[in-house]
């Protein structure tokens, strides 16, 4: 296999657990609650730039910030839900889609307002550099996100699965109704996985800002192709999550390798799209 | 379809002739080109109503046909000097094409899933057009100046003639609706919308109505597409193919009532003038209040106001309310949890 | 005297990843008769139902509807060739009124909207719902939910009405108009195949019964004869209560 080819399927890879990691609270909220977040994009800019903000001026570490980016953007989560999505649930399937379109506006516009709408680059900080193995560079900042990306959907697969929280949350998952039947309190449910879904999300930013352009419009993209990533792998499912982001990163740099780079998300796309009418549930067909 | 009560008629009437005269009375530019934006986004409301607030198809991706429409007359009228009028129909024609092509695989895709694809489709259409050299890419299509006249759909001078042409086309958008609405279709797009299991045990083919739907919006957001190329005279990917302008359609079809003949005209003529003037009060520095303010907008109508105008207005009169959008949501949603 | 055959079920197959749910499934119904196809959960009906009504594609086997082999064919054409079908959940178009959804049903005989509403009102006046045709589907109680469907399925002019387990949760009173409502449209030729749990709708109404069991066809004949054979008595009872009855 040549040097290029293998080059682009580790980027690929590592791309693409960025891609789980920012779908993996996307598909959370939407298996939970049937909402499709269109902010979520947004969410992760804001990650993004809490990262930067605490670094430019508190001088803390992306690294470091990723506790505090989590539980900021928990709480954000929560607060969203509680006072604008909660409401719409009761209302038809329309609302509930442009109204995350009205938020990723808002955010988006507010980032332009408070910050400018100028590119940012963190200086290089504390895993930075490039390794190289046999030919192929890694990029430390990349490697790190992506291993990141895995702890963390090991650390929300573990949480769902062991603890009874995380339990409660996968049964409202499989069957609201029979969720209510066992007293679980589905709404409190509800701001739970938002606000997990959001931290998450938070986190990807955090990791994401050590190598890439901080900018308010960054969500636009990520957001779009979280939406594929969470359909290809089935919504609502982590695992599912983590496989088709790594599909979606293999599906961008090598269609961009053997096509043309300009086009890579078109074929992303075009990807996507064939896969969701080959495999409408899905992937894993979930 | 409800029948038209005599007060609604009266009103639609006067309406009808105040958009006749208003550009006697008005003549500033500015509250001309409001007008004629109001009417575009009202073709274009009701277009995306045919798919989604009748046969239930949440399109995000309308803005793709509106692009293809523009970029279609536009080619052909710098490259081939077609003229514009036939360029309109050509344009319908290719939108109509494309949909159809992308509509039959999508064809078993509801709800979410439905939605995302057109995104990602209107997504795959603007990428190719922003890196294609032959269109233009990134630069777009610069319309020629030339030749003044209704014949070849340019007029330099005022913009009295764009107004009474989109009001025609937005006459037409509102025509075809309510034939769609009061027709075999509109019952059968409504089935659809409640689930595909109920249509084909009506006897519906599912197939064949959804892309009947798809091609027919398609074809009307193309012509609005081929009238704005003309009205401004530059078109590029960022301007006609970007995903906020599908979302500004969706939303202005909610706001007013989608699933109602009216009710995208309604939503467009209180959304429109609300964001122009906004923008053009707060949005020149570039510091993006006016969006602010309009993302504020669209959160606190789709809380508090998601059934629309309309159904506000025509629950005055009608015994037993229905949300419409509501009752077949929740079967949906009932449906695809069992 | 000699009915023509209107539906004819031949080695039906169905299997879902390793289970089969129809296995070599034949029976055949006479115009103007009422089949009844019991048998307890997990048997395989509501898959059989499916399969002969083009919702799922059967494996292996075929069916005919008189003359016509619709095995694979598709369900919207199946129901314009004159198979009409309920569904378990109850499934009516709950954003338009009864007069409506009735007309949505004409409409597949009748191109245009007046025609197929007069139509629509008739059925409805046939099936009792008329004095309700303007309420909205979302609010009727589910006893007329399950009328409109029929009443829906009426309007597609069939010669076959499949219904698919239509008398669960209906009270006494309900069941008793429900089955008056089946005996006039038998009355009016058309032939009826309905999957049941309702012991007591299936004694009063069939002529056939048919007994699924496992996927496949364990036993035929009236009424009387199926609730006191052996092997239908041990599939819904199991061993030990079989060896009570012989």
């Amino acid at each position: 296999m040549s040097g290029q080819l293998l080059q682009q399927l580790v980027d690929g890879v590592l791309i693409g657990l960025v891609y789980s990691l920012v779908a993996i609270g996307l598909t959370l909220i939407w298996g939970v609650m049937n909402i499709v977040n269109f902010a979520h994009g947004d969410f992760l800019m804001v990650g993004m730039f809490a990262s930067f903000w605490l670094y430019t001026l508190f001088h803390i570490d992306p690294l470091f910030s990723i506790p505090i980016c989590f539980f900021g953007m928990f709480l954000l989560g929560m607060g969203i839900y509680r006072f604008i999505v909660r409401k719409v649930m009761k209302g038809p399937l329309l609302a509930q889609m442009v109204v995350t379109f009205g938020m990723s506006i808002f955010i988006c516009n507010l980032a332009v307002y408070l910050w400018t709408p100028d590119f940012r680059l963190l200086p290089p900080t504390i895993l930075q550099g490039t390794w190289q193995f046999r030919g192929i560079y890694f990029s430390i900042p990349k490697v790190v996100a992506s291993a990141g990306s895995v702890i963390a959907s090991g650390c929300v697969l573990l949480f769902l699965k062991k603890t009874n929280m995380g339990r409660a949350i996968l049964a409202t998952e499989m069957d609201r109704d029979a969720a209510v039947l066992m007293g679980i309190n589905t709404d409190r449910i509800n701001g739970l996985s938002f606000g997990i879904g959001a931290a998450l999300v938070g986190v990807a930013g955090a990791f994401l800002s050590t190598y890439y352009y901080i900018y308010p419009q960054v969500g636009g993209l990520f957001g779009t192709i979280a939406f594929c990533v969470v359909a290809l792998g089935g919504f609502g499912s982590v695992e599912g999550a983590l496989i088709a982001g790594i599909f979606v990163g293999l599906a961008q740099t090598l269609g961009g390798f053997f096509f043309d780079p300009a086009y890579k998300y078109a074929i992303v796309f075009s990807i996507y799209l064939i896969t969701i009418w080959i495999k409408p549930k899905g992937l894993l067909g979930w | 379809m409800r029948k038209v009560s005599t007060g609604q008629f009266i009103a639609g009437v006067t309406v009808l002739l105040l958009l006749i005269v208003f550009p006697f009375f008005v003549h500033h530019p500015i509250h001309l080109h409001v007008v004629i934006l109001v009417l575009m986004f009202g073709m274009l409301g009701t277009a995306w109503n045919i798919i989604g607030g009748y046969a239930g198809m949440y399109s995000f991706g309308q803005v793709a046909f509106f692009g293809l429409g523009a970029y279609t007359s536009s080619y052909l009228s710098v490259n081939f000097g077609l003229n514009p009028w036939i360029g309109l129909l050509a344009g319908g024609c290719v939108a109509a094409a494309v949909a159809a092509a992308i509509g039959y695989p999508c064809s078993n895709l509801r709800g979410h899933y439905f939605s995302i694809a057109t995104i990602a489709f209107a997504e795959i259409v603007r990428i190719v057009f922003n890196n294609w050299k032959r269109v233009g890419a990134a630069e777009g299509l610069t319309l020629p100046m030339d030749k003044p006249s209704f014949s070849h759909f340019l007029f330099n001078d005022s913009k009295q003639p764009y107004y009474y042409i989109i009001l025609a086309f937005f006459l037409i958008s509102l025509v075809v609706c309510y034939f769609v609405a009061t027709s075999k279709m509109g019952y059968y797009f409504r089935a659809i919308k409640e689930s595909h299991r109920v249509a084909e045990v009506m006897g519906v083919n599912v197939v064949l109505y959804r892309l009947i739907a798809v091609m027919i919006s398609a074809f009307l957001c193309a012509m609005a597409g081929t009238f704005y190329a003309q009205y401004v005279l530059y078109i590029d990917p960022d301007s006609v193919m970007l995903l906020p302008f599908s979302v500004q359609i969706v939303l202005i079809s909610m706001l007013g009532g989608a699933g109602s003949i009216l009710g995208p005209a309604i939503g467009a003529a209180i959304l429109i003038p609300a964001s122009e003037y906004t923008r053009i009060a707060l949005g020149a520095k570039g510091n993006g209040v006016d969006m602010l303010v309009y993302g504020f907008l669209i959160v606190v109508i789709s809380m508090f106001y998601p059934e629309g105008v309309w159904s506000l207005i025509s629950r005055i009169g009608r015994k037993k309310t229905r949300t419409s959008l509501h009752a077949a949501d929740k079967a949906e949603a009932a449906s695809a949890q069992r | 005297m000699n009915q023509a055959i209107c539906l004819q079920v031949t080695g039906l197959t169905k299997q879902f990843g390793g289970l089969a749910a129809n296995k070599d499934i034949s029976f055949s119904v006479e115009q103007g008769e009422i089949v009844s196809i019991i048998g307890p959960n997990g048997a395989g009906k509501s898959t059989l139902f499916n399969c002969i009504t083009g919702f799922y594609k059967p494996d292996a086997g075929k069916v005919q509807f008189f003359d016509r082999d619709i095995t694979r064919m598709r369900s919207h054409k199946i129901c314009k060739l004159g198979i009409a079908r309920t569904f378990q959940i109850v499934e009516v178009v709950s954003e338009m009124t009864v007069l409506e959804n009735v007309t949505t049903g004409a409409l597949l005989h009748y191109g245009r909207i007046k025609p197929a509403m007069d139509k629509a009102a008739e059925i409805l006046q046939f099936a009792g719902l008329y004095e309700k045709r303007e309420f909205l589907g979302t609010e009727l109680t589910i006893a007329d939910k399950k009328r409109l469907e029929v009443s829906i399925a009426l309007a597609t002019r069939p010669r076959l009405l499949m219904l698919d387990e239509a008398m669960a949760g209906l009270t006494k009173v309900e069941l008793r108009d429900f089955l008056g409502l089946l005996r006039k449209i038998r009355q009016n030729g058309i032939t009826l195949v309905i999957v049941e749990h309702v012991m007591e709708a299936v004694m009063q109404i069939s002529d056939r019964v048919t007994v699924l069991n496992s996927g496949r066809k364990i036993m035929e004949g009236t009424p009387k004869e199926v609730v006191s054979d052996r092997e239908v008595i041990q599939a819904y009872l199991g061993e030990k209560y079989s060896a009570h009855f012989n």
